[in-house]
């Protein structure tokens, strides 16, 4: 068993996809809510929505994909600084238009309840046709899915989808009217994570040569909850990832831990390769449909555009040790115990600092440490502070009171070792996970040795405890390069 | 101050959670009626 866990498990590949969504940011849970309530805040709302020119641009979202280093990012305002040459396209990511996100809807809906209007349908498979990933995407299905959008809509039960105009260009019906988990709002928030879970795990295989057929099993660690009424939030949301992106030799299972998720599912990914149960499996996540417009409020009073209108995905590959590889080390993982307290520098404490100790490690052992890695020009102007930097403070003033760094240098620690938050937030894709493209660089052809992923989840929103949860884990560089 | 009076506890995730705020408000001599943590992110 030591031999195995000396070899250790390795992540070979990530990618991260972003899906340009303006005309689903409606149906957020917060714009869901208020933009009925007042028509002069919903027409705003409409008018602050950005182009996908726009979004491209916007170099937090370069970041997110992969093409640009945090700490590589302009000076802020990032809303003014985007770059005209960014590329949709970048080695491993890319970030897709809406048209063609709506098709993607189309193709991946399996139980026929996503239908498409005939200028929507014809624009999508166009442009899906010239896609890199066409040949994956099973186009035909999206010709099926043609219909009149708008009597659907105005079906009982039924969801319209606006896309730019007022004009309905899709709609979503209700698996069973009558199922509050089945309703068309829930169905279309499931079938929006699973589409950007499975373009990501698309990129992750394409992109990096990998045969579908040699995954043996795919993590799932989205925020959705899919089910019916006897099961809610019954999962496995990853097995029909899998199975759209052709891996016919997977399973899968989801893994819960609020925003942590991702964290734990890379750790049991490690753990099935490192126990010898599984050779290759596949991490994958989809966005959060519900985080659209969660905080628009503040980003009009600032005369922001509305700055949630994309939805993530992420996928990455862990397997047994290539020899080149950046390596997981299991015997890393930091976890927050029921009894560990849940102030943030308790929180951090055990997520962070305990972990290496136990390793003889200390915090200057570890070259970047990936938080929860927020897009902070989303969340100031609603009052929500910046996150990541509020996560590095704590975790400094822990390297200075253990001695690992002077009082005098918690500003260069936050500086060198922490990074601006750059992923929208959509909770788990912004918990580490994001930096994951970045950290395979850093410890391949880049000069870092380790990276930790460190990730929080808010368990006390489900009101089953007061607890909150997170997890750790520290890749290193492969010892063989 | 908070000796006989009736507090809700609202904590924050990154800050201080609800049941601290609530323990302090008991040991202040308070009576706690409602203790939650949210997430603003």
């Amino acid at each position: 068993m030591a031999d195995v866990i000396t070899k250790g498990p390795v992540v070979t590949a990530a990618s991260q996809v972003l899906a340009h969504v303006p005309s689903l940011a409606r149906h957020g849970s917060k714009p869901s809510r208020e933009l009925s309530k007042n028509p002069e805040v919903a027409a705003k709302f409409l008018a602050s929505l950005r182009s996908f020119d726009q979004a491209v641009a916007y170099a937090p979202h370069q970041s997110y994909v992969g093409a640009l280093h945090p700490r590589q990012l302009p000076a802020r305002p990032w809303t003014d600084a985007g770059d005209g040459r960014a590329s949709r396209f970048v080695a491993g990511g890319e970030l897709m238009p809406e048209h063609e996100f709506l098709g993607l809807l189309a193709v991946l809906d399996g139980a026929g309840l996503f239908t498409v209007g005939e200028s929507l349908a014809d624009r999508a498979i166009d442009s899906l046709a010239r896609h890199p990933l066409a040949k994956h995407l099973g186009l035909d299905l999206l010709d099926k899915a043609r219909g009149d959008a708008e009597a659907m809509a105005a079906a009982k039960g039924g969801l319209a989808v606006h896309a730019g105009s007022e004009a309905v260009a899709a709609a979503m019906r209700a698996g069973d009217e009558a199922d509050p988990s089945l309703t068309a709002e829930v169905l279309l928030e499931n079938l929006t994570t699973k589409a950007t879970a499975t373009l990501a795990l698309l990129r992750l295989l394409v992109d990096h040569d990998i045969d579908p057929a040699s995954i043996d099993y795919v993590v799932g660690c989205g925020e959705e909850a899919i089910g019916d009424r006897y099961q809610r939030g019954g999962g496995n949301l990853a097995k029909a990832v899998a199975e759209s992106a052709g891996c016919t030799e997977a399973s899968g299972c989801d893994v819960k831990d609020f925003c942590a998720a991702p964290v734990p599912a890379m750790v049991i990914a490690a753990s099935l390769v490192s126990a010898g149960v599984f050779e290759r499996v596949a991490v994958v996540a989809g966005g959060s449909m519900a985080k659209l417009g969660m905080k628009f409020q503040g980003h009009l009073k600032h005369d922001l555009p509305v700055l949630e209108d994309v939805l993530g995905g992420a996928a990455a590959l862990v397997q047994a040790d290539d020899g080149a590889s950046p390596r997981i080390r299991l015997d890393s993982v930091g976890r927050h115990r029921v009894a560990a307290g849940g102030a943030a520098a308790q929180i951090m404490e055990a997520l962070a600092v305990e972990p290496l100790e136990r390793l003889g490690l200390a915090t200057t052992d570890v070259d970047d440490f990936a938080t929860e890695l927020h897009n902070p020009e989303i969340t100031e102007p609603q009052g929500s502070g910046n996150v990541p930097e509020r996560n590095y403070k704590t975790l400094a003033a822990l390297a200075a009171r253990r001695g690992d760094i002077e009082r005098d240098a918690i500003a260069a620690f936050v500086e060198q070792r922490g990074m601006p938050g750059f992923a929208p937030t959509q909770g788990h894709l912004a918990s580490s996970l994001c930096y994951l493209p970045h950290a395979l660089d850093r410890l391949t052809t880049g000069d870092a040795r380790r990276v930790m992923l460190l990730a929080k989840g808010s368990l006390f929103l489900g009101r089953m405890s007061q607890l909150s949860d997170g997890m750790s884990v520290v890749l290193e560089r492969n010892p063989a390069r | 101050m908070l000796k006989d009076r009736q507090v809700i506890a609202l904590g924050e995730r990154d800050g201080i959670s609800g049941p601290a705020i609530a323990a302090c408000a008991e040991a202040a001599g308070a009576s706690v009626a409602f203790v939650a943590t949210e997430c603003f992110v």
